[in-house]
């Protein structure tokens, strides 16, 4: 350990626990404002697990960037801080650390069976509350949407019935209570 | 005050609007108009480079020694990658720079037109903030407010790419207000209860120090003041990065050299071993930090810095303050006063004592020579002859670089002029063409490397062309003296490619680009070289031949903390330092 190095660079830091965090990320609908953040991401190391991005505000040309990311508490700190900066970036808000989010994800997902396959798919899409959207004589797509997790148990239950492809949205998330991301700071 | 003009015409009068003096820049197919739009004016003169890189360099050494923006103008496609390098280094080093980019006409962009590329997408991660006007309805709003965006907070470079019929295309000018950016707004005065909380860490210190960096430079000279102010106030030792030199006078008593990888040892010690660290304007780079796990480990750390993403970046500090220098300097300084703080009297003294003892070491010290110059002999006496006038040092990057922020005792901010973050060889020959633009009256100095100088020289006729008299002072050890360094030190003294094989004649060179050369090769004429250097009214390449095999010291080797330095004497003793581990990491 700390063993003296032949380089000029300070040694890779030891592993830390890794943590999940979701941001909202609110920027100014432009040109180029994507890239900026992806790659952020890139550029600095950063991960990404999801992404969604959609313009939530027209008339103020406002989009609403989430991204579900991974690091250490002192990473997290980083990516907020450097994101921040960023000049089309209006807030950032760690819907992880405020605690009192929301996080949805929609996905569809394609299954192709006969018989008690395609029984069983619909019986257990009715328990997940999942909808049939297109239907065919040997397959079917559901649209589902709630906690990743929730998406992620329905897809595992649909494997062994024929699972043919899964589209996922990504997380969105949205703080609980009256108060919203654009309101008027301080 | 709305008047119709050309896209091109509304560049030069946002720049003239903006006070700027100066444009460095090179034409080409993609900015011809704005170059008409040049012709047709006197305001803004434009300073015609030999490279787009010293271009913008020589804008860099304009900002940094004035504080204004420098101002850059190159064409597209090779103009805007030549450009890069500088830009970089400007974003590293926080440079306030607005580079305008002519780009291809906007219904050819993404064609792989002739002198197409992605300006933009290339400029994103080296720029604070980057434009394509693709409406002439938005290049007012867009020029005004790239100088805003390069100024304000922690300042920095910003591209402004403006395809080729915007230059051409009619649009009402006029000078916005108010900014569209509402999600920018730097925040500069810093919460008044953490600083009221470091101002009381600082009464109760016992080994206090101050850390200081480019921020404060930036910052304007009022930030160095109520610098000077404060430390003065509080009589604790006072060490800076590179980027900070000159913030706080190196004549001063309370000054304690340049800390970090090749800084002093009184400095580094005092890092270490310090109960309280004020750090200001500075990032804690892995240049000062050494090794990150032992860094100052006893410390409690107080951090100012504009930039929040500076904070707990690399160490975790105690009271992070986010907020403009001068602004919290001046908080402190006031509650410091009506606080009517003092430091412990007691602690404070064993600790000037402890910090003497360490100084007593000498940790700068060299072997002087009679027979051939040691360069650092070489700043030393650069200084002397240099100290009692209006002088400016540009470097370029390696072992002269270090040398130079060692041996040339700077009095004031804005006077040392390098490349820190990004460490760009040859930076310095443009950067002093830029500085000497500024102060016509000035000595602009470059401490140079033969090899780093190379990089760049082609500016030296950029120099001779706006007679700009500035002096290339090259360091010649026919070495990448850092590079052989390291490969002594770090790689068995395989000296793989480092040396300067098949240099020029500097004293032909300067001859041929219509320059003056001096070459100095004996201790006993340096004085008298260094004297013909300042006299003569001309740029100045003067080729000082230095002791080829001299180490920069002390150094933090590798992997080490701040209390495992190795002074020059020891230099011997390192060799047990080193493993095969970590070669992959350079």
């Amino acid at each position: 350990m700390n063993a003296p190095t032949t380089s000029h660079y300070p040694a890779a830091p030891k592993a830390q626990k890794q943590e999940s965090h979701t941001l909202s990320v609110l920027v100014d609908n432009e040109p180029g404002v994507l890239a900026r953040v992806i790659g952020l991401f890139a550029g600095r190391g950063y991960n990404i697990e999801s992404l969604t991005v959609s313009e939530t505000e027209h008339a103020k040309h406002l989009s609403l960037i989430t991204v579900v990311t991974t690091g250490t508490p002192m990473v997290i700190e980083q990516i907020k801080n450097q994101l921040d900066r960023l000049v089309p970036v209006h807030r950032v808000v760690d819907m992880t650390l405020a605690g009192n989010s929301i996080e949805r994800e929609l996905a569809m997902v394609k299954v192709r069976g006969k018989g008690e396959h395609r029984v069983e798919a619909l019986r257990l899409a009715d328990a997940f509350r999942a909808r049939v959207i297109d239907a065919t004589t040997e397959s079917f797509v559901f649209e589902l949407t709630g906690a990743s997790s929730k998406i992620e148990q329905f897809i595992a239950l649909m494997l062994p019935l024929g699972l043919i492809e899964v589209s996922r949205t990504g997380v969105v998330a949205i703080a609980r209570g009256p108060e919203g991301m654009s309101s008027p700071q301080k | 005050m709305s008047e119709e003009m050309s896209g091109a015409e509304m560049v030069i009068r946002a720049l003239a609007d903006q006070g700027v003096k100066h444009l460095f820049g090179y034409p080409g197919g993609a900015v011809l108009p704005i170059y008409d739009a040049i012709f047709a004016q006197d305001k803004v003169q434009h300073i015609l480079v030999r490279h787009e890189q010293g271009a913008v360099h020589a804008a860099e050494g304009y900002a940094r020694s004035t504080g204004k923006v420098g101002c850059v103008l190159v064409t597209s496609g090779p103009g805007a990658t030549n450009a890069v390098t500088g830009l970089t280094d400007a974003l590293m080093d926080s440079i306030p720079i607005v580079c305008i980019t002519g780009q291809v006409p906007t219904h050819l962009i993404g064609n792989d037109a002739f002198q197409e590329c992605d300006t933009v997408g290339i400029t994103r991660p080296c720029t604070k903030y980057n434009y394509l006007v693709k409406r002439i309805e938005d290049l007012p709003r867009v020029l005004h407010e790239a100088f805003h965006i390069a100024a304000s907070g922690r300042p920095g470079p910003v591209v402004v790419d403006i395809p080729k019929d915007i230059q051409f295309a009619k649009g009402i000018y006029s000078r916005p207000k108010d900014f569209a950016h509402t999600g920018y707004r730097p925040k500069v005065k810093g919460d008044l209860d953490k600083i009221k909380a470091a101002v009381e860490l600082m009464a109760h210190a016992k080994r206090p120090l101050f850390y200081t960096g480019g921020g404060v430079v930036n910052s304007g000279k009022h930030a160095s003041e109520l610098l000077r102010e404060l430390v003065k106030l509080a009589g604790f030792p006072i060490t800076s990065t590179l980027m900070g030199l000159g913030a706080f006078p190196a004549a001063d008593p309370q000054w304690m050299g340049m800390l970090g990888m090749h800084g002093t040892l009184e400095a580094n010690m005092a890092m270490h071993d310090c109960d309280v660290m004020i750090c200001i304007g500075a990032r804690f780079d892995d240049r000062i930090t050494g090794r990150v796990d032992a860094f100052s480990p006893g410390s409690k750390k107080i951090h100012v810095d504009i930039d929040p993403s500076s904070i707990n970046k690399n160490i975790h500090v105690d009271i992070p303050i986010v907020g403009d220098c001068a602004h919290v300097l001046e908080d402190m300084v006031r509650l410091w006063r009506t606080g009517a703080k003092h430091a412990d009297k007691k602690a404070l003294g064993d600790w000037w004592k402890q910090i003497d003892k360490w100084r007593g070491r000498k940790s700068l010290a060299y072997r002087a020579s009679n027979e051939v110059i040691k360069p650092q002999y070489a700043i030393q006496r650069l200084f002397e002859l240099t100290k009692d006038r209006d002088t400016y040092i540009t470097t370029e990057v390696g072992q002269h670089q270090m040398w130079a922020a060692q041996f040339y005792r700077f009095q004031e901010p804005n006077r040392w002029m390098t490349s820190g973050g990004l460490g760009t060889m040859g930076y310095g020959l443009p950067a002093s063409v830029g500085v000497q633009l500024a102060h016509p009256k000035s000595l602009v100095i470059d401490i140079a490397g033969e090899a780093s100088v190379l990089m760049t020289m082609q500016e030296i006729s950029t120099a001779v062309q706006y007679r700009l008299p500035v002096k290339i002072f090259i360091l010649n050890n026919q070495y990448m003296g850092m590079v052989r360094q390291w490969q002594e030190l770090l790689h068995g003294g395989r000296y793989s490619e480092s040396y300067s094989e098949a240099l020029p004649d500097f004293v032909k060179l300067a001859e041929a680009y219509h320059a003056h050369g001096i070459r100095c090769e004996k201790p006993g004429d340096l004085d008298h070289a260094i004297r013909e250097m300042i006299d003569v009214d001309k740029p100045v390449l003067f080729d000082c031949v230095v002791d080829p095999k001299e180490n920069c010291f002390p150094m933090i080797p590798s992997g080490r903390a701040h209390n495992e330095m190795i002074l020059g004497d020891a230099a011997e003793t390192l060799d047990e330092a080193i493993t095969e581990q970590g070669k992959v990491m350079v």
